[in-house]
């Protein structure tokens, strides 16, 4: 049977790769910083299974070490110039989107298939898990189609996403060490007593309030803390899961979904996400610097209230 | 008894991000202190954040895609997506920008986050066609108008990412609702959860339609009602932006602001 295992293992692969590539990239004053943190990353998707938990932990530590005291460089892989980019665009035109479609076609049809057929029925892929293994199995099409259309250098995939994962940095990992957090979270009681709280305040058996106070907490946990990902362990923790979803039985998924839209209407409104609402307006030369925040709160606010309509009606059909 | 001090944890990640200390730092002390406060042993809590963090691998699987998307950049990707947006044809500034909506969405949703952006399409191609548009329709623009048609060229590229990506089944957002959930016993798929953001996309597609169709219609009041109009400040040479700055918006290091 095809596992996540498989998925990880192909993953830390390119994670190992970095790391070598940033080991041996002379030009990157912090080659040895990346070269660690990629390798850690590497490690923990290769052996991570096998390494038991106290490890694991040392190793997240390590993570957060590198990241956490900016122990990284910013790195320039061998790519082609502007100018080459510029030739190549014109070349290829439009055609040029085509590889691009490949992976999340691969996992959209792949997953309809195996799910839709029997195929399914086969038991050849980790339940639950078949649009993770058809996504990477896209990305292996999508390289081997690049490698046969364009020949490029044979270490290109590897140096071009190298350039990229170096370019996000540290904050590659910061999801995950969320979710981390809200596991946490969830282990020392946060949520029950926040829950409680909560029951407390909100009448009991209103849902709709129940929903208010939840659509509304995460757009403030995000507007405060700059980013929905960090607001949604909290939030789900405290009231998406024991009273939205336990309590009152809404659909998980719609909970989970459109909590999380609802904080992304908290991040138009702050300027806490500076690289999405303040370094526009820098780039644009704007006198405002919340110009950008201030054209966003008239669609902001009704789509927050959209969402917390869409949670109420489709949750709890 | 309840023990109100585990709530701590949230204390110092709010306090920590307001401080714009490191959140690898913060999240990490975050997590420990958490742990320690609801009375487990350091080696316990080591442990319990080691496993939470092997147990969401799973999360790191987005990046499986960058070796295609860097390869396709290597070859021209994001000026194939500039020469598209600047074909794009529309009469009026909010037509534009509906139209650069409906793109950013469509595309977001193909998982296609990195080929737009502030520095990639809104600094060199959106904002200067919509400032031209405002200009071609309503004369030379005052100084506020000009602001106004640029603050909402980067409004309409966040808008229309932040309410496309989650359509796309592994951005890292819908992974890690997948895990939160995970965590509590409720397993979901991927598609489960993607097919939820599609009616908010709807809605965000149509209010933020609708506040760039009315941007045009005060465009026009405000050109009928200005007697005097000072040429608004253009944006200066493209070649201040940054450039090869590939998909990160900004400064690199400060990347954990690239997710809403």
């Amino acid at each position: 049977m095809i596992t996540m295992q498989w998925a990880y293992a192909l993953a830390g692969l390119m994670f190992a790769a970095f790391a070598l590539l940033s080991a041996l990239d002379r030009s990157n004053a912090k080659r040895l910083g990346n070269a660690a943190f990629w390798g850690l990353m590497a490690l923990s998707l290769l052996a991570g299974s096998w390494l038991g938990d106290f490890v694991n932990g040392l190793l997240v530590l390590g993570l957060a070490g590198l990241g956490g005291f900016n122990l990284l460089g910013r790195s320039a892989p061998p790519s082609t110039s502007e100018a080459e980019r510029a030739a190549w665009s014109e070349r290829l035109g439009n055609r040029l989107f085509l590889p691009a479609l490949i992976i999340p076609a691969t996992a959209l049809i792949g997953t309809l298939v195996y799910n839709y057929t029997p195929l399914g029925q086969q038991g050849l892929i980790e339940a639950k898990r078949e649009t993770y293994i058809f996504l990477c199995l896209g990305a292996l099409i999508a390289v081997g189609v690049l490698y046969a259309w364009l020949r490029p250098p044979a270490v290109a995939p590897l140096q071009e996403g190298r350039r990229l994962i170096d370019a996000i940095g540290w904050a590659a990992v910061l999801p995950q060490l969320l979710a981390a957090l809200g596991v946490v979270f969830a282990a020392a009681g946060v949520g029950t007593v926040i829950g409680d709280g909560a029951r407390a305040v909100i009448p009991e058996g209103s849902v709709f309030l129940t929903v208010l106070v939840f659509g509304l907490g995460m757009a403030a946990f995000t507007m405060i803390m700059g980013n929905a990902f960090a607001a949604f362990p909290v939030m789900a923790t405290a009231i998406g899961v024991p009273l939205l979803i336990q309590a009152y039985h809404g659909d998980p998924a719609v909970v989970g979904a459109i909590g999380m839209l609802a904080g992304f209407c908290g991040t138009l409104m702050t300027p806490m996400a500076a690289n999405f609402n303040l370094v526009p307006a820098a780039l644009l030369e704007l006198k405002d610097q919340n110009g950008v925040i201030k054209a966003q709160i008239g669609t902001a606010i009704p789509l927050l209230a959209v969402n917390i309509l869409l949670i109420y009606f489709l949750a709890f059909r | 008894m309840t023990n109100y001090l585990v709530l701590a944890g949230i204390l110092i990640v709010v306090i920590g991000f307001a401080l714009r200390l490191n959140p690898m730092l913060v999240v990490t002390v975050a997590a420990l202190a958490t742990g320690l406060i609801a009375g487990k042993g350091p080696v316990e809590v080591i442990s319990l954040f080691g496993k939470a963090f092997n147990d969401n691998r799973i999360i790191a699987i987005v990046w499986i895609v960058l070796p295609v998307i860097g390869l396709l950049e290597r070859y021209g990707l994001q000026q194939r997506a500039a020469a598209v947006i600047r074909a794009m044809r529309a009469a009026t500034v909010g037509r534009l920008l509906i139209v650069y909506l409906l793109a950013r969405q469509g595309t977001a949703a193909l998982g296609l986050i990195s080929i737009a952006g502030h520095p990639q399409t809104v600094r060199p191609l959106v904002a200067p066609m919509a400032l031209a548009a405002a200009e071609k329709e309503h004369g030379a623009l005052d100084e506020d108008t000009g602001e106004r048609v640029k603050a909402y060229s980067a409004a309409t590229d966040n808008v229309g990412v932040f309410f496309g990506e989650d359509i796309f089944i592994a951005i890292g957002s819908i992974i890690l609702i997948q895990q939160t959930l995970a965590t509590y016993g409720y397993v979901l798929a991927p598609f489960e959860l993607a097919i939820w953001a599609v009616p908010t996309a709807i809605a965000a597609f149509l209010i933020h339609s609708a506040r760039l169709l009315l941007l045009d219609r005060r465009l026009a009041a405000s050109a009928a009602r200005s007697v005097r109009a000072e040429p608004v400040e253009a944006l200066s040479s493209p070649s201040s932006v940054r450039k090869g700055e590939g998909p990160s918006t900004g400064s690199g290091r400060a990347g954990e602001e690239r997710r809403p």
